[in-house]
């Protein structure tokens, strides 16, 4: 009976999200206030709802109920308790039920925490959050419905997939989910705010602290994607271009475009028309990145078995939402689009173009990402858009990015003489160009590729402390100043990672027996043996290797190849060694006969600065969002 | 400035970037596309000459060979057969009689030189290019 309540939630809640998308903008319209105030309580009811479903869900995991067809062909009864948890999202219906879970979260968040704001902006607000709601609820109910029961119920399920089996399940996907769905309250904001005509400083201040809550959540969302792809698929890369990544990838560029670009709004009330496009963007482009992997449209790591009506009805929604959104800008975006006046040398300035090569690379990767979809469509044959297209096109694009990201943050809104900036910033220059010859010496190899990539992070490094120490002069620096300033170190952290794997990793394949030896990066390697042991619903062989430098012991590393019970697969599970500045990483191969291995050597020098690297913008994100104009506003909730 | 030049030089920046965005975009495009083929279509020589290109098919039973860390296998529509060398660690989901992709380029004695195999992450899970493949093939086995 139980399941059958989480689909009856499901359907009340689809009847309760149209109210709460209908009603308040109508409401809003007429200015009729007895439908406004349905929207809170509205937003309340859908999230408890979908709470009560998605808990039921989860408990027919825990418990088993192998006659819910979902759970039966994504868990097994030998699966462990965390796991069964983590399949809850581990298959479509579920992952769809989370990303709606999740959009009425944000919805419940912005309801509670906006109640300085005008009533009729939050009620419409809440309306356009419920219409999308209501649009994925229909697809939910009608295509993927989770509690679909399998009569007779099955003996026991089918597993989930071996390389979901790992703690990265639990974290990776509500993160990145979170991050894309957060797009919809900038998304909100903007439609709330072009309905009622009121695009002005104000609105730019309230949907801001959102944007930048959805944009953290997807940084280290991608960032949880790459590491887990890097430990667990055992290929070593951290990137790999694949679709879904990029998928995952473009609305961060958006997104990131639209951070900056509303700053421009907020504090100078100019860029309006292009803040709202980049709104409208990321937000469909999210909606695109689902669309895309849930549509088995693509060929990549995510596409698992998927049905062709599911990508009709996302493709209708997604057309939808982007068509009615583009015909509301183009009757109502302001025409006077850039706003305040401001000279060539501004920081608006500096903003702008920034946003172009954010938009110009986005677009890059979205066309490398679709072409291979639109030459099939058009019968001109199958291809594949592979890495180094993508490498080609947006390195370049960032070079220029990178340089101005030194100069922008110098610069004053509306005038700024450039002198002076450079009279500042010579010294930066000067120990980047340093850093940039000297590093490559220091490591043992000169590359033209290197050297560039450690002058732009170094100038990124040095104009930043410049620049805070030159504030910390002024005055105590802002919550805003200090995010800033660390997100933008976390970029120049993640070039330096990037730049060391990239030109300085060692990367071996080698057949080894016991007792042999082999050199990476200046450690030893030996294979002390290989044995067989059991785990809790698969069995192993696990490989010993030691791991010395200048006959100095460091290690151990114990690589797996797994079989599950329940499944026919077998699965690597790499072993590293991580320090500051390098990873060992070690996988098994298959047996080659003789009791010889195929063993994969790597030597990573300082990959993990990539994760770091992204770690620090996601903090440098919240420090922003914390700065004292934002809570001001809280504190006056709370009164 | 007056302000109609100043947002006209911000045009002309803009377009600029997307301008030389463009360029890359293209000349990328051109060396870096790999075009699917078929084993059907690589028998008829219908494959691209000195060029890598990728072949989607299943992996024939019977036919994976090692050589230290060489292995031989050969990739097949059920209607021609196309042998194949990798060096290196096959992935954990490469199996005899599964779908595979593989990249690379064709050497002089007709052997399929591959730089990349790609399989995928779910044993029930077919690579739609194989899958391609297969249909392709049995459709003008059964139309001849």
């Amino acid at each position: 009976m139980i399941p059958e309540f989480g689909h009856y939630a499901l359907t009340l809640a689809l009847c309760v999200a149209l109210i709460q998308g209908v009603l308040p903008l109508v409401g809003a319209h007429y200015g009729r206030r007895e439908l406004l105030v349905l929207a809170r309580p509205a937003a309340q009811t859908v999230f408890l709802l979908l709470a009560i479903a998605f808990g039921i869900l989860a408990w027919s995991f825990y418990a088993n109920d192998f006659s819910v067809l979902y759970v039966a062909e994504h868990s097994n009864s030998q699966l462990p308790v965390v796991y069964r948890f983590g399949a809850v999202w581990g298959g479509h219906e579920g992952s769809l039920l989370l990303w709606i879970f999740l959009l009425s979260t944000w919805t419940i968040l912005v309801s509670q925490l906006s109640k300085a704001l005008d009533e009729f902006m939050v009620a419409r607000v809440i309306g356009v959050l419920g219409l999308i709601t209501s649009g994925l609820l229909l697809f939910v109910l009608t295509t993927s419905n989770p509690f679909e029961r399998l009569l007779p119920a099955a003996q026991d399920g089918r597993s989930l997939n071996p390389l979901l089996q790992d703690p990265g399940l639990v974290f990776h996907p509500p993160m990145l989910y979170m991050g894309y769905v957060g797009f919809s309250v900038a998304f909100a904001f903007a439609i709330a705010s072009l309905l009622s005509g009121r695009l002005d400083a104000a609105w730019a201040r309230w949907s801001r602290p959102w944007t930048t809550a959805a944009w953290v959540f997807l940084t280290l969302g991608i960032a949880l994607g790459s590491w887990w792809a890097y430990y667990e698929l055992g290929w070593g890369g951290w990137w790999f271009w694949d679709p879904v990544e990029n998928a995952s990838f473009i609305p961060w560029l958006v997104g990131t475009a639209l951070l900056h670009s509303l700053a421009v709004t907020e504090k100078r009330g100019g860029f309006k028309s292009w803040t709202v496009l980049l709104a409208i963007t990321a937000f469909s482009l999210s909606l695109l990145g689902t669309f895309l992997v849930r549509s088995g449209v693509l060929t990549s790591v995510h596409a698992f078995a998927t049905d062709p009506r599911r990508g009709i009805f996302i493709l209708i929604f997604l057309s939808l939402v982007v068509g009615s959104s583009l015909v509301l800008y183009a009757w109502r975006a302001p025409k006077n689009t850039l706003g305040g006046k401001f000279s060539l040398s501004s920081r608006e300035t500096f903003i702008l173009l920034g946003n172009v090569f954010l938009v110009v690379s986005a677009g890059s990767v979205l066309l490398g990402t679709l072409y291979p979809l639109l030459i099939d469509a058009l019968h001109l044959g199958k291809i594949s858009v592979g890495p180094p297209y993508f490498n080609s096109v947006f390195v370049p694009i960032m070079i220029p990015l990178l340089v101005l990201m030194g100069i922008g943050p110098w610069t004053s809104w509306k005038n700024t003489d450039l002198l002076t900036v450079i009279k500042r910033l010579w010294l930066a220059g000067l120990i980047a160009v340093f850093a940039g010859i000297a590093i490559p010496f220091i490591m043992g190899q000169f590359t033209w590729l290197a050297g560039l990539g450690f002058l732009l992070a170094f100038w990124l490094i040095a104009s930043g402390c410049l620049q805070v120490i030159r504030q910390m002069k002024i005055g105590k620096p802002t919550r805003s100043f200090i995010g800033m300033q660390v997100a933008h170190l976390g970029i120049a952290i993640f070039v330096i990672g990037v730049t060391m794997v990239g030109a300085y990793q060692e990367e071996k394949d080698v057949r080894m027996f016991t007792g042999e030896t082999v050199t990476v990066g200046g450690y030893q390697i030996q294979l002390m043996g290989i044995e067989v042991v059991p785990g809790p619903n698969y069995q192993a062989i696990r490989g010993t290797f030691s791991l010395t430098k200048n006959g100095n012991s460091q290690a151990f590393l114990h690589p797996e190849k797994r079989s599950y019970f329940s499944s026919t697969m077998p699965m690597t599970e790499a072993a590293i060694n991580t320090s500051l500045t390098r990873d060992i990483y070690v996988s098994l191969g298959e047996e080659l006969g003789d009791k010889a291995w195929a063993v994969r050597v790597y030597y990573k020098p300082f990959v993990d600065w990539i994760w770091g690297g992204c770690l620090f913008m996601a903090l440098g994100g919240v420090l922003a969002m914390s700065d004292k104009r934002y809570r001001l506003k809280l504190k006056r909730v709370a009164a | 400035m007056k302000p109609r030049h100043k947002r006209a030089l911000m045009i002309v920046a803009a377009l600029a970037v997307i301008g030389v965005a463009a360029l890359l975009i293209l000349n990328a495009l051109n060396s870096n596309i790999a075009l699917y083929v078929t084993p059907s279509e690589v028998a008829a020589g219908k494959a691209p000459q000195g060029q890598a290109f990728r072949i989607g098919g299943m992996v024939k039973d019977g036919s994976l060979k090692r050589d230290g860390l060489t292995v031989h296998f050969v990739i097949t529509d059920l209607v021609k057969d196309i042998p194949v060398a990798y060096t290196g660690i096959l992935p954990d989901l490469f199996k005899e009689g599964k779908g595979a992709v593989i990249q690379g380029r064709m050497n002089a004695n007709g052997e399929f030189i591959a730089s990349e195999v790609l399989a995928k992450h779910d044993e029930n899970y077919m690579p739609p290019e194989a899958k391609h493949a297969l249909e392709q093939a049995q459709k003008n086995g059964t139309s001849k």
